[in-house]
């Protein structure tokens, strides 16, 4: 692998992550991190929609006329996201169930949108591929590691295997309560904040 | 005085320049200032000429609260023993309230602490104020651990993200409540709570509540009339209980001027307007709801109005800055307390939601008075 094809992988992991630097599709962060089951899941049907809506574009990057380019671009990624939709519901029905809206609400997920305009519209099928899977992981990473913090606190559980012993639960005789505050969506934006706190202090980067 | 003074004098060299500990110079400092006035002089402007400082304001809400501290105390152990003797009733509730001031005050003042050592800043004096209107908040009932959380929550996300003390937008004991309350509502609402030694009472706020189509007044009945609601002898967080205890402090404070009576005055107001509204219009349509039926003196002494229209509310921090802006801004809280107390079934209290709903708009608020200030002004000179 070489420099190049590196850097595009790993800069929207962390310098320019879409979700903690370019504070983009934030609704499914908030909304679909109440279960790690879910998180992945939801990371995974996107994954799959930038890379191939990257790929796709790419492939027709110099035949789409440039004056309905974002008619051509959103046609493509509905297209993927009705087949997505359609997969979560053939094969894990229960988990597109609690995903509900939401993947079809990838189609309007401003990450896919802004790598086919920004990246793929540019470059060759190979880079726009890498990007998409580069911008993907930073979009899953912050996804599972929001819903890692949710589950953990709100429910006690990770991947609905419980956690914490049920004995120090308070209806069990002990004294601890699960943090409701988890299971709402302020709390993935408290959560989400604490993550750009960290990364931004790590980074040093000052917005401007 | 002079002893202390000597032994702080000894140890300053570990704390200045070079010193083996002037990392924690801002401990230093805090335990100087706390004690002295300060030897140092302002090095540039804007000079304001004053007797009192952030400090002293800060001590002056310290004491105007002891009132209800006390009684607060005392009635936490009036219900652990409710045959005993006045005096044995306070000591009996010295085991409950103390833990829970003492973890706020160390849980606090660590926060606070490694914030002013990272920032390289003196520690700030808010937490002084803070760190006991969090116990005063709070059931006497609740759990250590979750007072340790909420302190923090509201030490770091409330205060010091925005940059700390005089930055933030919300009062950050305020936002400990809230966080408990939506953290873990089981543990701050609801008719389990105040379960001292066994006997679980209803709040009266919850009493007023409990069967629809009655008055609200009728189901308080007999249980909780108004003059015991008014002195205090009713279940409810520490501090918030009597409002007589609640009334010594706020006199104090409006004496000093510290406390800016056009809050309070805006906040009474706009609950009294409120409540006589929600009282005809409960009349009109013949509501089954309970609480659109309870007088405006009756809002006033029960749950957290009164702690929060004198303590809360009056945050110099948090609240609006300009006179007219005052006056809007104590209203809004008035006039939301009263409406999410009558109008909304799920929460039965409103004044926390009423403050941090107004805490968030008193920007607003300062900016449109400045502009309707300026817009006066050009016309003038137009003219």
């Amino acid at each position: 692998m070489n420099k190049n094809i590196k850097a595009i992988i790993s800069d929207p992991m962390v310098d320019n992550n879409p979700i903690t630097k370019q504070v983009l599709g934030i609704c499914s962060a908030l909304a679909v991190t109440v279960k790690m089951e879910q998180a992945v899941v939801m990371s995974l049907a996107l994954a799959f929609v930038l890379v191939c809506s990257n790929i796709i574009i790419s492939l027709l990057r110099k035949s789409i006329p440039g004056k309905i380019r974002i008619i051509v671009q959103l046609t493509v990624i509905a297209s993927l996201v009705i087949l997505i939709d359609e997969l979560l519901k053939a094969y894990l029905y229960d988990i597109s169930k609690q995903l509900s809206v939401f993947v079809a609400l990838i189609i309007t997920n401003c990450i896919i949108m802004g790598r086919a305009e920004a990246f793929a519209m540019q470059n060759n099928i190979k880079d726009a591929m890498y990007d998409g899977l580069g911008n993907a992981a930073g979009y899953g990473s912050v996804l599972i590691i929001v819903s890692i913090f949710r589950e953990l606190l709100g429910s006690g559980t990770l991947f609905n295997y419980s956690v914490i012993p049920s004995s120090i639960y308070l209806e069990n005789g002990g004294w601890y309560v699960n943090n409701g505050l988890m299971l709402l969506a302020p709390g993935a934006f408290i959560i989400l904040g604490l993550i750009v706190w960290a990364q931004r202090s790590y980074t040093k980067y000052v917005e401007d | 005085m002079k002893f202390l003074r000597n032994l702080l004098d000894k140890v300053e060299p570990n704390f200045v320049g070079n010193g083996k500990y002037a990392k924690f110079y801002p401990l230093y400092e805090m335990v100087d200032t706390f004690l002295f006035t300060t030897a140092d002089k302002t090095e540039n402007g804007p000079y304001i000429r004053d007797a009192v400082d952030l400090k002293r304001v800060m001590s002056f809400v310290v004491l105007a609260m002891l009132p209800a501290l006390f009684f607060g105390i005392f009635n936490v152990g009036r219900q652990v023993n409710p045959d005993a003797p006045i005096i044995d009733m306070f000591f009996s509730g010295l085991p409950v309230v103390l833990p829970i001031i003492l973890v706020s005050y160390v849980v606090g003042g660590f926060w606070e602490m490694l914030f002013s050592v990272v920032r390289k800043h003196e520690i700030n004096e808010g937490f002084l104020v803070t760190g006991i209107l969090i116990p005063l908040v709070m059931p006497p009932t609740i759990p250590l651990w979750m007072v340790a959380i909420a302190t923090s929550f509201g030490v770091v996300i409330g205060k010091e993200i925005f940059g700390g003390t005089g930055y933030n937008i919300f009062n950050p004991a305020l936002v400990a409540r809230a966080f408990i309350f939506f953290a873990y509502p089981g543990a701050i609402s609801g008719d389990k709570v105040w379960t001292v030694n066994g006997v679980s009472q209803a709040t009266p706020l919850l009493q007023a509540v409990s069967q629809q189509g009655s008055r609200a007044v009728e189901l308080l009945g007999d249980k909780f009339t108004w003059w015991d609601m008014f002195y205090g002898f009713i279940p409810g967080s520490i501090g918030e209980t009597s409002t007589l205890a609640i009334l010594i402090g706020a006199i104090f404070l409006l004496i000093t001027r510290i406390g800016n009576w056009r809050i309070m005055a805006g906040t009474l107001l706009g609950m009294v307007l409120t409540a006589k509204l929600a009282n005809y219009f409960g009349e009109a349509v013949s509501s089954s709801n309970s609480m659109l039926s309870l007088p405006a003196e009756y809002h006033l002494v029960m749950g957290g109005f009164a702690f929060g229209l004198v303590f809360m509310a009056t945050d110099p921090v948090s609240a609006a800055q300009t006179d007219r802006g005052r006056w809007i801004y104590g209203f809004l809280i008035g006039f939301m307390c009263v409406v999410i107390r009558a109008i909304n079934p799920a929460y039965p209290e409103g004044m926390m939601m009423a403050i941090l709903f107004a805490n968030a708009f008193s920007p607003l608020i300062d900016y449109f008075v400045m502009k309707s200030h300026i817009k006066k002004r050009l016309k003038r000179f137009a003219a």
